[in-house]
């Protein structure tokens, strides 16, 4: 047989059926669910008279609009919390297991999912939110869906979908100090752009990729759907079988040795062939920093915002005038000069507990500096928080004048209280930088958590890979 | 699900590129557990000068009259007319159900974010991709004439400009049956039950521990 990639293996282990034209039926076996677009779903099956296939394969959190303050109080917005009670109510009714917004396994549902072990190598994972690509880090077929799909993932366990091209993003070489997976990831995106990867799977692969411990791998995942990909994966290795091992939803005894023995054949085979592939030197890399209101507008922290004088075409320029009015910034400044108000460490992207370790330990000892208003930390779950608080950094980021929050979405898009006012500027960790995401007016600049916590300490961005 | 076959509709040019669907409908407006609704919302923070909130009165609102969706000239347009990537970042399905609700029926655009494209078809949308030189040409054409007006023929798979050139472009078999003809995916999907038990089955024996 010929060789295959990884993606061609997690593919054809889930066809069910396959129409000539390529359409097919892909068998789901995890399917995540948060509170937002999961009503309509629920509502449907109701109309329907409809039953989930396998209430089993579903596990939901609430998540974009949990407050991250004074959560004993409840949330005072009533339409979030008719949204979050209504899944709650969904839930009971159909028999899903939910870990509400008071459990300490509450949290970001792509953090949950890898934690519980929920999101296991070989599976296919979908759930309602685009950033499910990050459970790819395992070696898994992860998606992002509509609520339409949704529905028909409860009601069919199955997915209509065609199969997408792959790309393969080769990263070989040692990151440098202070480089992360998330500035590979955005070193990528600022490569191949955020639609480079779209109608692909990527498969992340290459000497830095296997370096990187499983928080990494789905940071790096995570993005993918930032570059256009519905799906980024990492093959599964003795790092991923690692951090699998003894979660809570992780087969056990015989199951478990059957499983690993699976899990090491989903990597891609020596001479498959992908229909595209990017190479990066990781040594090349060096600490990103967004400055525009998408994720390709990123660039080095030693470098300038860009001069839309020098983009390629009008669509472009037009683009870019129109990113750098609104981030209020003026071409060719210093990225290490931009000044800024906030500091959000979190989101799924960085919410884990390395993020939380790589922020108290730039933030050790120091202070958040005077122009910065707030610095805030939300661990991406109730038990990261606590593993955090086990090794103390809750009290060197509090001395240093951060604010340690409970767990959820929070101002990664600012569904809760948790948002920019008009023009404030912020370092955050999150994954989009779009007009309004962290609240209407406000200025995203998207970094690693070493470079946020550093921010927050200068009152402006630097170099850490010089520090 | 609503059919779509033939429109002629009044066209409206959004001229930039990474449309994301944040700015389709902002996350304020994702606190509703309804699937309608939201079309006075759709670019909520270009259309007005005011925050918007749920639960306002739109209609008193302070419009902001540079958007183009607010000119006179583009009142009632149905078909959008977009750059590259439109439809990119979060995968809320409340972005085609703002642009349906608020009268979009196609849209046309060199390219789609893949998630987005695929839940416009869901709910009876037709998201067109058609090559950016020509898309170029459209929206100069629509900025050159008020009232411009596109027909667009699903089942000939064919846009027809006032001028009589058309613009033939592709489309999915499965997604233009389903359509054409309303069709709901999960009942087709449910036609194929027996299939998904015997794979479910072969599935489970292989790798129990999915199904623990
Ligand atoms: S943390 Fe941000 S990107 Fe991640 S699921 Fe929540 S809102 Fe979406």
């Amino acid at each position: 047989m010929s060789a295959k990639t990884l993606y061609d293996k997690l593919w054809d282990s889930h066809v069910v059926r396959q129409d000539a034209d390529g359409t097919a039926l892909i068998y789901i076996d995890r399917q995540l669910v948060h509170e937002v677009t999961s009503p309509q779903a629920f509502e449907g099956l109701k109309l329907a008279q409809r039953k989930p296939w396998r209430t089993a394969s579903m596990l939901a959190v609430p998540d974009h609009n949990v407050p991250t303050t004074n959560r004993a109080a409840g949330i005072s917005d009533p339409i979030s919390r008719l949204q979050v009670e209504t899944l709650d109510a969904n839930c009971v009714e159909y028999g899903v297991v939910e870990f509400k917004m008071n459990d300490i396994r509450q949290g970001i549902v792509h953090v949950i999912g890898p934690e519980q072990g929920a999101t296991l190598p070989g599976m296919t994972v979908v759930c309602g939110d685009s950033h499910t690509s990050t459970h790819g880090a395992f070696a898994a077929l992860a998606h992002g869906i509509g609520t339409s799909e949704v529905e028909h993932v409860m009601a069919t366990q199955c997915l209509v979908a065609k199969k997408s091209k792959a790309m393969l993003v080769k990263v070989e070489g040692a990151l440098g100090k202070g480089v992360t997976a998330k500035d590979i990831a955005l070193a990528v995106i600022g490569k191949i752009g955020t639609a480079g990867g779209t109608g692909y799977a990527i498969e992340f692969a290459g000497s830095a990729i296997r370096a990187l411990s499983m928080e990494g791998r789905m940071t790096l995942c995570n993005m993918a759907i930032e570059a256009g990909a519905r799906a980024g994966m990492v093959a599964a290795d003795d790092t991923t079988i690692a951090y699998v091992k003894g979660r809570p939803f992780a087969p056990k005894g015989g199951d478990w040795d059957k499983a690993v023995a699976y899990w090491k054949t989903l990597h891609s085979d020596a001479e498959a062939k992908f229909d595209a592939t990017v190479e990066l030197d990781a040594a090349q890399i060096k600490p990103q920093v967004t400055w525009g209101t998408s994720p390709e507008m990123v660039v080095a922290v030693d470098g300038r915002v860009p001069d839309p004088a020098s983009a390629t075409d009008a669509v472009k320029r037009g683009d870019w005038e129109r990113a750098l009015a609104y981030m209020g910034l003026k071409a060719n400044t210093p990225i290490t000069e931009i000044k800024i108000d906030k500091v959000f460490i979190g989101s799924c992207t960085n919410g884990r507990i390395e993020d939380m370790r790589a922020a108290a330990a730039m933030a050790k000892g120091k202070k958040v500096a005077a122009n910065v208003k707030l610095a805030m930390v939300v661990p991406g779950s109730g038990l990261v928080k606590q593993q955090a608080e086990q090794e103390g950094l809750d009290k060197i980021l509090i001395a240093a004048g951060f604010e340690w929050r409970d767990p959820g979405c929070s101002m990664c898009l600012a569904m809760n209280d948790d948002r920019l006012e008009p023009g404030e500027r912020c370092a955050a960790t999150s994954n989009r930088n779009f007009e309004g995401r962290q609240g209407q007016g406000g200025r995203t600049h998207l970094v690693s958590p070493e470079m946020a916590a550093a921010a927050a300490v200068a009152g402006h961005f630097v170099d850490i890979s010089k520090e | 699900m609503r059919k779509f076959s033939l429109l002629d509709g009044l066209v409206a040019p959004l001229d930039r590129a990474n449309v994301d669907t944040d700015a389709i409908i902002p996350k304020q407006f994702l606190k509703s557990i309804k699937r309608s609704g939201f079309g006075p919302n759709a670019f909520d923070e270009w259309r007005y000068l005011d925050h918007g909130e749920p639960g306002m009165d739109n209609s008193k609102r302070p419009l902001n009259k540079d958007f183009v969706l607010n000119q006179p000239r583009y009142q009632g347009a149905q078909i959008l007319l977009a750059r590259e990537n439109f439809g990119c970042g979060s995968s809320r399905e409340h972005a085609p159900w703002a642009l349906d609700d608020y009268g979009f029926r196609v849209i046309i655009a060199p390219s789609y974010a893949d998630i987005f494209f695929n839940n416009c078809f869901k709910n009876g949308l037709l998201p067109i991709k058609l090559a950016a030189e020509k898309v170029d040409v459209l929206f100069k054409a629509v900025e050159a004439h008020n009232g411009y007006k596109l027909r667009v023929d699903l089942e000939r798979q064919a846009i027809t400009a006032p001028d009589g050139t058309e613009y033939k472009f592709e489309v999915d078999a499965f997604r233009k049956d389903c359509l054409l003809n309303g069709l709901d995916d999960i009942g087709l999907t449910l036609q194929h039950v027996g299939e998904i038990k015997a794979f479910e089955a072969k599935h489970r024996a292989a790798q129990p521990w999915l199904f623990a």
